[in-house]
């Protein structure tokens, strides 16, 4: 076994050649998955995914195991896993935990809305929330809005997905080279990788290695919440030692740093804060992106029903943060400085065999994999669909837009590379926290939509705005006591209250209200609306429903007189 | 009327859908009640009452789920087979020939 502490004092980290291997030949072997995921389910006819539907959106065919997988891998990201134990090792539960109750709130929510979101794209071919949006409300301005918002927000998340990566290769002990191109080389091999198999194989790349990053994950949990607490002295040890760092008073703010149960004054942040990103979720691109994947109406409800064991998981990884205090772990990156994101792989590495430490590292790592690709595949379509071929090229072939979509694909990712190889790491944090805000200000176009046809586009459309703007100003007036830097955190009080909550949250109330309140000017004054391309029985519709574009074929042949164009 | 407006489905009957709307109400509001579980005690294998009770509606929404599932496809399986040519039977055949298939 190879030695595997740390020494603290020395300014570059030893590397840790065992775990290192582990990695490498895991990133392989996923990488070559990657490629084999072109022809994985392709019929003879798809060879080379010539459609957005087979490229886009893995042949619109996963059944309830892949979509099991693939979901868990969009959602539950290497970020996360790395960022929710950060949390909690620093501030303890506020910040961190309630991680738990947002992706537990999540799945009723999910099962409520998505089926109705397959169907009608089903009966119209949408592939992005922002065609669904065009459609229902025959707005150009409203889809773009859309369309941008979705973008805009999921770049910095793919940003962060290579911040997870950055965290796993700085615990082994890469990127301490003098020349800043050497350090930064791993992170771009593997990221030039990763767009190579995305450009080829399309979503089923990810939906492929999503099954063994899930299982590694798993498994590495699983080992550790049962083997670690009991090595350091039970629960009931790890709990007092965690309770005891949290009551320290913070040299800056003269508070203490944190509390491990949440105080009267932060029950409101708390829940706004499980809310408004659980009602966001699902609103990102990446995810409506693995739902319309689903072959049927009800894959999506069967999955809510088991997807909330990786809540579970993810509960018992943010206690890990609180097992890495009492285990006295010392995340120190290559340049010697304490960096709370290290805290979930050194503890691995501290603490286990280097083989079993390289398995969990690789799990993390292959985790920032899976949702980097789903996310620039989604990004690509909003750009392909909603801005080249509504805005540019209204004629574009689905051969065209499969083009475009690809080479899309790797400029997301170019730009998410640059993004953190050339920016401050907290520029992506804050950029994230701002998207998780904006993205939430897409939900009453899309989530009303989904039930009625009430709303005017042009007062979704002044909502959004308005929803934009405020948590934009909001979230820039938080200012971090330590540092002065703006975008300090995503909680403010409500306006004319003391209230602290979620900004995203009182952001979209605003939006609601305002979009509420014109389409009743707007009905009232009889402004022209869109017209709307769905029909009631589009949302109910299955997957033994025809398409439109079918049915309108079918109509034209049995009966020429009903030959008008459909609306 | 045009061809995208033939119905998908039969009506709706309400009771299936009040019952699995109250449900998914519960799974969404109980587990954001804060000062419900904003406490130490009781501990669960040493585990304060705060982390536990939490991870617990973990199980609580998959079964709430799982029950509201199997509500509303029965409800759903009533409402095709209403409007299916040929009733029940076709509408059955066709769900195992295309639904089901690969699952």
């Amino acid at each position: 076994m190879i030695a595997t502490s740390v020494v603290l004092a020395a300014p570059t980290k030893p590397v840790d050649g065992v775990a290192l291997t582990v990695v490498i030949v895991i990133f392989v072997l996923v990488a070559a998955l990657g490629f084999l995921a072109a022809r994985w389910r392709v019929k003879p006819a798809e060879r080379g995914l010539k459609t957005l539907d087979e490229w886009g959106l893995g042949g619109r065919g996963f059944g309830n195991w892949i979509t099991w997988f693939l979901l868990g891998g969009d959602l539950y990201t290497a970020y996360t896993f790395i960022a929710v134990p950060a949390a909690m090792w620093g501030t303890g539960a506020v910040t961190g935990f309630f991680a738990v109750p947002y992706t537990v709130v999540l799945y009723p929510i999910v099962f409520l809305l998505m089926a109705r979101l397959w169907s009608v794209s089903h009966r119209h071919g949408f592939v992005t929330p922002a065609d669904f949006v065009g459609g229902r409300y025959g707005s150009k301005s409203l889809s773009t809005a859309i369309a941008v918002t979705g973008i805009v927000a999921t770049m910095p998340y793919i940003a962060l997905q290579l911040v997870g990566l950055k965290a796993v290769l700085s615990v082994l002990g890469l990127g301490s080279a003098s020349n800043p191109f050497m350090a930064d080389l791993p992170l771009i091999i593997a990221f030039v990788v990763l767009a190579a198999y995305t450009y080829t194989a399309g979503l089923r790349a990810p939906a492929s290695i999503a099954i063994v990053k899930d299982l590694l994950i798993y498994i590495a949990v699983i080992v550790a919440i049962v083997w670690l607490p009991a090595h350091f002295g039970g629960w009931g040890a790890i709990f007092d030692s965690a309770s005891s760092k949290m009551a320290a008073t913070n040299p800056v703010t003269k508070n203490p740093v944190g509390s491990i149960i949440p105080g009267a004054t932060s029950f409101n942040a708390y829940w706004t804060l499980a809310l408004g990103s659980a009602m966001a979720l699902f609103m990102y691109p990446h995810s409506i992106t693995g739902v319309l994947a689903t072959k049927s109406r009800n894959t999506i409800r069967r999955n809510a029903v088991v997807l909330p064991l990786y809540s579970l998981m993810l509960g018992f990884l943010a206690l890990l943060g609180y097992v890495a205090i009492k285990a006295g772990t010392v995340p120190v990156g290559v340049d010697g400085k304490i960096n709370p994101q290290l805290i979930v792989p050194q503890l691995f590495l501290d603490n286990f065999p280097s083989w079993f430490a390289g398995v969990a590292l690789a799990a993390i790592a292959v985790g920032a994999l899976v949702p980097a690709a789903i996310m620039s595949i989604a990004a690509s379509n909003l750009f392909t669909r909603n801005i080249y071929r509504d805005l540019f090229k209204p004629n574009a072939t689905p051969a065209e837009e499969a083009k475009v979509s690809k080479v899309t694909s790797l400029v997301v990712k170019v730009g998410a590379l640059a993004f953190v190889l050339l920016m401050d790491q907290s520029a992506a944090i804050n950029m994230q926290l701002l998207g998780g805000i904006w993205i939430l200000q897409t939900f009453p176009s899309i989530v009303a939509g989904l039930y009625t046809r009430w709303f005017h586009r042009t007062a979704l459309l002044i909502g959004w705005a308005a929803g934009i703007v405020y948590g934009t100003w909001a979230a820039y007036n938080v200012v971090n006591p330590a540092t002065h830097a703006h975008f300090g955190g995503s909680i403010a009080t409500i306006p004319f209250t003391n209230i602290p909550v979620y900004i995203a949250v009182t952001a979209f109330v605003i939006n609601a209200i305002v979009s509420v309140v014109l389409t009743l000017i707007f009905k009232a004054v009889k402004v022209k609306d869109g017209v709307d391309i769905t029909t009631a029985p589009d949302y109910g519709a299955d997957e033994t429903d025809p398409k439109v574009a079918d049915l309108e074929k079918k109509v034209s042949w049995t009966d020429p007189s009903t030959d008008t164009p459909i609306v | 009327m045009s061809s995208s407006e033939i119905p998908t489905r039969g009506p709706a009957r309400p009771a299936p859908y009040v019952v699995s709307g109250v449900l998914l109400a519960i799974g969404i509001i109980m587990p954001l009640i804060v000062p419900m579980y904003a406490r130490e005690d009781p501990r669960l294998f040493d585990i304060p009452f705060f982390y536990w009770y939490q991870m617990l509606w973990v199980f609580i929404d998959a079964l709430l789920l799982w029950i509201i599932y199997l509500i509303i496809m029965r409800e759903d399986r009533r409402r095709r087979d209403a409007v299916r040519p040929g009733g029940a039977d076709a509408a059955a055949a066709v769900r195992n020939d295309g639904g089901e298939a690969g699952r």
